[in-house]
């Protein structure tokens, strides 16, 4: 099965010689992720490519695959333009099925804290009194993505830390001595949070849509970070200060928390 | 000489990248006529640098143009009309040639840029096919006899003195642009400009 898995063929463009070899990241449901290079072995690039679905018909397949790159690529450029931090768009060949981008550096934000709190005690028996402030600065520095995003008019339509990427900061750029132990524990969430994944991102300005997508993110990271999730307030204090119709979105929230409770009591 | 071969990833390696840099050509009129009547000794990209930012923009064009190439997607009658095209951000081919092709009596400094196709090729069949591929000197010497310019290298300082600014702000719809606002660094501004120019140029069309 797993062997299986790896040797699925690379898209024709990667068959083409280049300094380093690509390297598979992650193979989704939709699509797999290179790590690549664009235009020079210099230039680091994340290649996402879908390959062609053998169950649909090909010429609905390719016009779908075409379309959703294209809509992805389009979200990724709006949101550079408007300063939203997300990798920028290299190249791509929607017809074939693959898009260039930024190579961002780091890991997921999931990863980085998850590392944060498998530092901590299983229970609360002799906790430590612990400074929280590393990971309450990353929760902000989420919030704070997430409403530059929303106020230029787009939902992401997938959030969740898996779709975050938390970006080492250039030296000199961090705060404070990088010796001392308290900044090296705080490292695995130390860090610039960088949006990607908008395959299902679409336009939308309103309250509702809005609010649902902080939705989806909340019940995301409560069960992916369950001891973290008291903390998820912080990040949406940190959204509300972002955009002048924050707040409502936050007051659409209580609805949509509503509506989901209902419909789990129901389910 | 100043004749550079350029290896780009993922091209496949019978395909073959030459650029070159001349600072103020005196015959565009010469050459502008060569491409019109298509001469079949001027197979070349003529793309007027006012408006090239970089040479990792060029690049992009240049990759996209290839790919094109080889996926039979290209949009202009071959692979060097192409790069001139590929530097826009949109699909209208003949402002695209106004703002990067070479315009007589206005075009000062010239990049060259030549691919050469593997022999046989069956997916470009405009273009004449080469009965042997042209030596490095061979190409040289066909510039440097036809090109009156100073060659110069293909670097960002030397693309930036050539940057009509405005131009390239209006070709590339910089004005009003967040992302460059409060960018008060010169060398993180003109990434930023680069980054933009890219990725205009990817999404052309969409
Ligand atoms: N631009 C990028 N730079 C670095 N890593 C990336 C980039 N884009 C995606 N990844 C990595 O690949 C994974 C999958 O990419 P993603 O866009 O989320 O695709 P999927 O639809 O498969 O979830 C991400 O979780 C991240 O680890
Ligand atoms: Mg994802």
């Amino acid at each position: 099965m797993a062997a299986a898995e790896t040797q699925f063929p690379p898209p024709k463009v990667l068959t083409y010689p280049a300094a380093t070899p690509p390297m598979l990241i992650t193979q989704g449901a939709e699509g797999r992720l290179y790590k690549t290079t664009h235009l020079v072995p210099t230039r680091p690039c994340a290649l996402k490519y879908r390959p062609p679905k053998p169950y649909r018909h090909p010429i609905l397949d390719a016009r779908l695959t075409k379309a959703r790159l294209a809509s992805e690529a389009k979200v990724l450029e709006r949101c550079w333009r408007e300063g939203v931090p997300v990798p920028a768009v290299y190249a791509m060949d929607p017809a074939a099925g693959w898009m260039m981008m930024e190579w961002i550096e780091g890991i997921p934000v999931r990863a980085g804290i998850n590392a944060w709190l498998g530092e901590r005690p299983e229970d609360g028996t002799e906790a430590p009194v612990v400074d929280d402030t590393p990971l309450v600065d990353l929760m902000k520095g989420i919030g704070t993505a997430v409403g530059a995003l929303h106020r230029t008019g787009v939902v992401h339509g997938d959030l969740t830390t898996s779709n975050m990427m938390l970006r080492p900061r250039e030296a000199g750029q961090a705060n404070g001595d990088v010796g001392d132990e308290k900044n090296a524990k705080g490292k695995a969430v130390e860090g610039d949070v960088v949006l990607i994944d908008f395959g299902l991102a679409t336009q939308s300005m309103s309250d509702e849509d809005r609010a649902v997508d902080l939705y989806v993110l909340e019940r995301a990271f409560a069960s992916t970070h369950p001891r973290a999730e008291r903390l998820f307030t912080i990040l949406l204090d940190s959204y509300g200060k972002t955009f002048k119709k924050a707040p409502s979105v936050l007051a659409k929230l209580e609805d949509v928390r509503m509506r989901g409770r209902k419909r789990s009591m129901l389910g | 000489m100043a004749l550079e071969k350029i290896q780009l990833e993922h091209i496949p390696p019978t395909y073959q990248v030459y650029a070159a840099f001349f600072r103020d050509v005196t015959n565009t009129e010469f050459l502008h006529t060569q491409l019109l009547s298509r001469n079949s000794e001027f197979e070349y990209a003529f793309v007027d640098a006012s408006a090239v930012i970089s040479r990792l923009q060029l690049l992009s064009a240049v990759y996209s143009s290839v790919n094109a190439l080889i996926v039979g997607a290209l949009r202009t009658p071959n692979v060097h009309s192409e790069i001139v095209v590929s530097l826009s951000t949109n699909n209208n081919i003949s402002e695209a040639y106004r703002r990067w092709g070479i315009t007589p009596g206005k075009t000062k400094d010239l990049i060259v840029v030549k691919i050469v196709l593997p022999p046989a090729n069956t997916q470009d069949e405009s273009q004449p096919q080469p009965t042997q591929t042209p030596t490095d000197d061979a190409i040289w010497a066909h510039l440097t006899t036809n090109v009156k310019g100073t060659p110069a290298p293909l670097t960002d300082a030397e693309l930036a003195q050539a940057t009509d600014w405005p131009k390239v702000r209006k070709c590339y719809r910089l004005n009003g642009v967040p992302a460059l606002d409060r960018v008060t660094d010169e060398d993180e501004r003109r990434r930023r400009i680069e980054t933009l120019a890219v990725m205009g140029m990817a999404l052309r069309g969409l």
